[in-house]
């Protein structure tokens, strides 16, 4: 397990970030180790999305830092990195799963296109051994290999999300960002992608966000969370722990609003 | 400005046609300077695209008006002109801009490859190698080579910035998983000076080989684009490829009908409704020295 003077991989420090006169993320603090799945819960606006998109170089925050654990330069700021940098870092060493597949794939592109492209983005030059990887992580995240040269148009929802993984998968990163990867979704095929990313995340131990406003998805994926509300966050603690025993109001009232068949 | 002086430049042989109510190559001083200094940038930064003051020209775009701008900036008195359309010197295209040059400039033209300095061309080089006091100007519809797999332009120069072409592969990765191989065959992309990624213009992949290590100074000008790139004499253009599928041009089974070359472009040509075609040379100066030189 995760030894605890071990340095984090990520470092969120005081990161705020305001739309105008509205904000968005106010003093969000946390730490992310290797190997951790991190679950980030609240409300729709409660700031979710942009907390995910600061974290991941996407918006810059207007104020605190966000520090990242690179293979051989240690912890660096990550907006203090040159652009061709982060974007470096972006396609190699993070990974992030949209919660509308078309925003990740590209819809006009086959499915080993779409997993090959950050492989050729790095410099792979050899159809063969590209269209192999792009076999291997079919499989892997359990989709028809025979469909390898059809379009994401013709795929079903939870195909769409499976290829997207395999897409971010293939560089092996050790930090994926995921925004509500199961939403919309039906629940056997939930439960299913739900499996395939845990074991995903366990075999590759590779520290995860998932954005979500389902709690059973925590409860399922995530080994700690944050509960967020008007851009706060306001509570931090292990999944069970917050689950099981709320101590703000708020996610008082967020955990009896959960319904079970 | 500082026009040269008509009088003393008129070729005699040419002043019937020379147009005397225009500026010396039809665009004004300050123009051609303007587009100059792009030139310049854009041998400076082999492959790069240079966004100039494109003007309008009595010509509608589509037509070449980026590349008669180019030739109106370099054309000297002293130069011989040559203007092909696909190879050809004798289509509209390659007429309506000969004649607008000599019109505008009184220069000397020529159907000679060798013979010319500055060489106008839409969609193919010609067959001859070029020489150091050559000049090859293209004229170039699209000049963006990534545009069709990234439609925004902000994120298209940012890739050229950072170098990120690996979205080029993925276009011919879909090609083999498809059809088995490149199906590329024209405005095949090229990689110049091992930096920046380029479209040669809609020429056939067949000429691109051409472009490598070539001796004369390559101009590329696109008019509604708005922007000028160049290659400078003596610089490497790589056709991008995968390792296990190489760069593959075109090739013919056949030779020219007429001059029988087995070395050149080759069109097909339909000669009936029953059927009959011929493939004969798409550079026609290339097919008529050979012809002349045949015994």
């Amino acid at each position: 397990m995760i030894a605890p003077d071990d340095p984090p991989i990520l470092r969120v420090t005081a990161l705020a970030k305001h739309y105008g006169a509205r904000a968005a993320a106010i003093d969000v603090s946390f730490e992310l180790w290797p190997g951790e799945v991190l679950a980030v819960v609240g409300e729709s606006g409660s700031g979710k999305t942009t907390l995910l998109d600061c974290v991941s170089a996407r918006q810059r925050p207007d104020a605190g830092r966000v520090e990242f654990l690179t293979r051989h330069e240690g912890m660096v700021d990550i907006f203090a990195l040159s652009e061709a940098q982060r974007r470096l870092l972006a396609r190699t060493d993070w990974g992030f799963v949209h919660q509308n597949a078309t925003e990740g794939l590209r819809m006009n592109m086959s499915a080993g296109a779409n997993v090959g492209e950050r492989l050729m983005a790095l410099g792979e030059r050899n159809y063969g051994r590209i269209r192999q990887e792009a076999n291997d992580w079919l499989a892997r995240v359990e989709m028809d290999v025979a469909r390898i040269d059809e379009t994401p148009v013709t795929f079903s929802g939870g195909m769409r999300q499976r290829l997207q993984i395999a897409r971010n998968l293939v560089t092996r990163p050790r930090r994926v960002f995921m925004d509500e990867p199961t939403s919309g979704l039906d629940v056997s095929v939930q439960a299913r992608l739900l499996d395939l990313l845990r074991s995903l995340t366990r075999q590759l131990s590779q520290a995860a966000i998932i954005v979500t406003h389902d709690l059973a998805v925590a409860r399922l994926m995530a080994h700690r969370m944050i509960v967020m509300k008007d851009g706060r966050v306001i509570e931090h603690g292990l999944t069970d722990q917050v689950l099981d025993d709320p101590q703000h109001p708020y996610t008082q009232l967020l955990v009896s609003s959960v319904l079970t068949p | 400005m500082n026009a040269p002086d008509r009088s003393a430049l008129a070729p005699a042989a040419y002043a019937s046609t020379w147009e005397t109510n225009f500026n010396f190559a039809y665009l004004d001083e300050r123009s051609k300077r303007m587009i100059r200094r792009a030139i310049l940038k854009a041998v400076a930064i082999p492959g790069y695209q240079v966004p100039f003051g494109s003007r309008e020209m009595p010509l509608p775009y589509g037509w070449g008006t980026g590349g008669i701008q180019v030739t109106a900036s370099i054309i000297g008195p002293d130069d011989v002109l040559k203007v092909i359309d696909q190879g050809a010197d004798d289509t509209v295209n390659a007429v309506n801009i000969r004649r607008f040059f000599q019109r505008t400039t009184g220069v000397r033209t020529t159907e000679s490859t060798a013979a010319a300095t500055v060489i106008q061309t839409r969609h193919r080089i010609p067959e001859v190698p070029l020489s150091a006091h050559q000049i090859l100007v293209y004229q170039v519809p699209v000049p963006e080579p990534l545009q069709r797999l990234e439609p925004r332009e902000v994120e298209t120069r940012r890739m050229h910035g950072l170098s990120e072409y690996g979205l080029m592969h993925v276009k011919f990765y879909e090609d083999i998983a498809r059809y088995g191989h490149i199906v590329t065959t024209y405005d095949y992309p090229v990689m110049v000076d091992g930096r920046y990624l380029m479209s040669p213009s809609p020429i056939p992949a067949f000429d691109n080989p051409k472009m490598h290590m070539n001796p004369a100074l390559q101009l590329f000008g696109a008019g509604r684009e708005k922007r000028i790139y160049a290659v400078p004499p003596h610089t490497a253009v790589e056709s991008l490829a995968f390792d296990d599928y190489p760069f593959a041009p075109q090739r013919w089974d056949a030779v020219c009908a007429i001059c029988a070359a087995a070395d050149s472009f080759l069109d097909e040509v339909i000669t009936d409704d029953r059927g009959g075609r011929m493939h004969v040379c798409s550079d026609t100066d290339y097919c008529r020295t050979r012809q002349a030189a045949a015994p």
